[in-house]
């Protein structure tokens, strides 16, 4: 075990976990104030749920035997056989490193079903599409078939945020909209939440796209400078297009295009240069400040933009890995893009890597919510969703002014 | 005794609160409040999608004095609120049945 690779990767694990608090801050401060301790319980049901699954049976089937094309079997179920010796606390930390991923990724979705989701047909949402949706696509893109045709995907621009941005489209089609909606807006009810949730997103993403390098390497570092500039880039680019087209940059604006600029650089960071990721950023901050108003023309309630953020955020970085992914950069064996004397055999792969992720990720999700549907139910009552979820879903209240509010019961 | 009512900008708060202590008032009572006059409200915009702001915050303040101090009362709330600018709110007097202090149990003049 090369320490400095396993010290590298212990810390990346740590900070892609802290990226799902922040992501719950990201979602509750845009979230209604009734509705915020919903959203941060779905984020963080995904903490408490997903290791314990993951560990079971999530990475086996995601990675247990690499070389398999669709499906990494039981053979790693229960973590079976692996050990310290040799190479094996260097996989145990990948197991880790890669269960941080399982957890955020269905997180990603809890925006999109916010204010009207039963939390129990949440709760068993969650881990069942870990299992059925994010696992095996992870299996196609890292060593599967979609890998050994050719297509990349550095940290998961295609595996996360395609596959659970399409996942929240079809969540909010079956789900209906909130009531209300869109005549009744629901501004965010903290942007300082959202700020706080950003910075945090951003901090936690070195670890998620440099630590994806699962070593202290050239590519990890240049997967480090990338995540610095799409990001300052794709914040850059959406408070420039606010100025003009709506009067005012907003932090709103700064914060989803920095958030943009994150994902679209996701599938990229490992494969581009450092100009190139600027480019990724602003295409990205520019694409998806328009993309958030399709909503509004198309008629689904995508509470909080996952569609027009991570869905389409996503597929920019991942077709644009097919025009700027530069294999002498990195002294790597894999195609080149289309700027780079690659010809469009790379996009092309990019775009089937992504069309089958979209097909599988879509048909699943929605076979699982309309089982969920005809069990449990999928949405709470009309009443408790003007209640607010916090009170009816949680039993508690996000924000108590003043001392008159509680007694003892 | 009089109760005399203000809605005032909320930046105002503390030049009104001064001005009635010089008036010889010894008890202010201050609520946040919310609400539209002829100011009308503001848009806000959040990624792209206009929202209007009706109610616009204001504090209102509210002291009770007795019948002779009710004209310097109004008149510190008055040229200490004013802006020249529209929103500044308003002032309205309304007449009290009883007072009571609490502590004393006194009532009327003698509780103000």
């Amino acid at each position: 075990m090369d320490t400095g690779d396993a010290a590298w990767v212990l810390v990346s694990s740590a900070l892609v976990l802290f990226m799902t608090p922040g992501l719950a801050f990201f979602y509750g401060g845009m979230d209604r104030s009734r509705n915020v301790l919903n959203m941060l319980m779905m984020n963080f049901w995904c903490l408490l749920i997903i290791p314990i699954l993951w560990v079971v049976v999530g990475y086996s089937i995601a990675g247990g035997n690499f070389d398999a094309a669709f499906f990494g079997g039981f053979g790693a179920a229960f973590l079976k056989d692996i050990g310290l010796e040799g190479e094996g606390a260097m996989q145990l930390l990948t197991i880790a490193f890669l269960g941080m991923f399982a957890v955020i990724t269905p997180a990603l979705i809890s925006g999109a079903v916010a204010g009207r989701m039963k939390f129990a047909a949440w709760a068993i949402f969650a881990p069942v599409w870990m299992l059925l949706v994010f696992a095996p696509v992870f299996k196609w893109v890292y060593g599967g078939w979609l890998g050994v045709r050719g297509s990349l995907d550095f940290a998961g621009g295609t595996a996360i945020h395609v596959n659970a941005g399409i996942a929240a489209l079809v969540a909010v089609l079956i789900l209906g909209k909130r009531k209300g909606w869109p005549k009744e807006g629901s501004p965010p009810h903290s942007m300082p939440l959202v700020m706080i949730g950003t910075g945090i997103l951003w901090f936690g993403w070195f670890g998620f796209n440099a630590g994806s390098a699962l070593g202290a390497n050239g590519q990890a570092v240049q997967a480090f400078m990338n995540t610095f500039l799409a990001a300052a880039a794709g914040g850059l680019a959406w408070v420039l297009v606010e100025r003009v087209r709506d009067g005012h940059p907003t932090n709103l604006g700064a914060a989803s295009g920095i958030v943009a600029g994150l994902v679209a650089v996701t599938p990229a960071c490992g494969y581009v240069s450092s100009m190139s990721s600027i480019w990724i950023g602003l295409a990205a901050g520019v694409i998806c400040s328009f993309a958030v108003r399709l909503k509004f023309k198309a008629g689904f309630d995508d509470a909080l933009d996952v569609v027009g953020v991570h869905f389409v955020g996503g597929l920019v970085g991942s077709l644009m890995i097919g025009l700027f992914a530069d294999s002498s950069h990195f002294g790597n064996e894999h195609l080149d893009g289309l700027f780079y004397g690659g010809g469009l055999t790379l996009l092309l792969e990019q775009a089937i890597a992504n069309g089958v992720t979209i097909v599988y990720s879509a048909v699943v999700t929605a076979l699982i919510l309309l089982a969920l549907k005809a069990t449990v139910g999928l949405r709470v009552t009309e009443d408790e969703e003007l209640t607010g979820l916090d009170t009816v879903e949680h039993g508690e209240t996000a924000y108590h002014f003043g001392e008159v509010t509680m007694g003892r019961g | 005794m009089k109760l005399v009512t203000a809605v005032i900008k909320p930046f105002k708060l503390d030049d009104v609160k001064e001005a009635l202590k010089s008036a010889g008032v010894v008890g202010v009572t201050v609520t946040e409040v919310r609400g539209f006059g002829r100011q009308g409200g503001h848009t806000e915009t959040y990624r792209g999608t206009e929202y209007q702001v009706d109610f616009l915050p204001k504090v209102k303040v509210e002291v009770v004095v007795d019948d002779a101090d009710v004209d310097s009362a109004v008149e510190a709330i008055v040229s200490s609120a004013r802006t020249d600018k529209i929103g500044d709110g308003k002032v309205w007097v309304t007449t009290i049945d009883e007072l009571i202090r609490i502590r004393t149990g006194e009532r009327g003049a003698e509780a103000v």
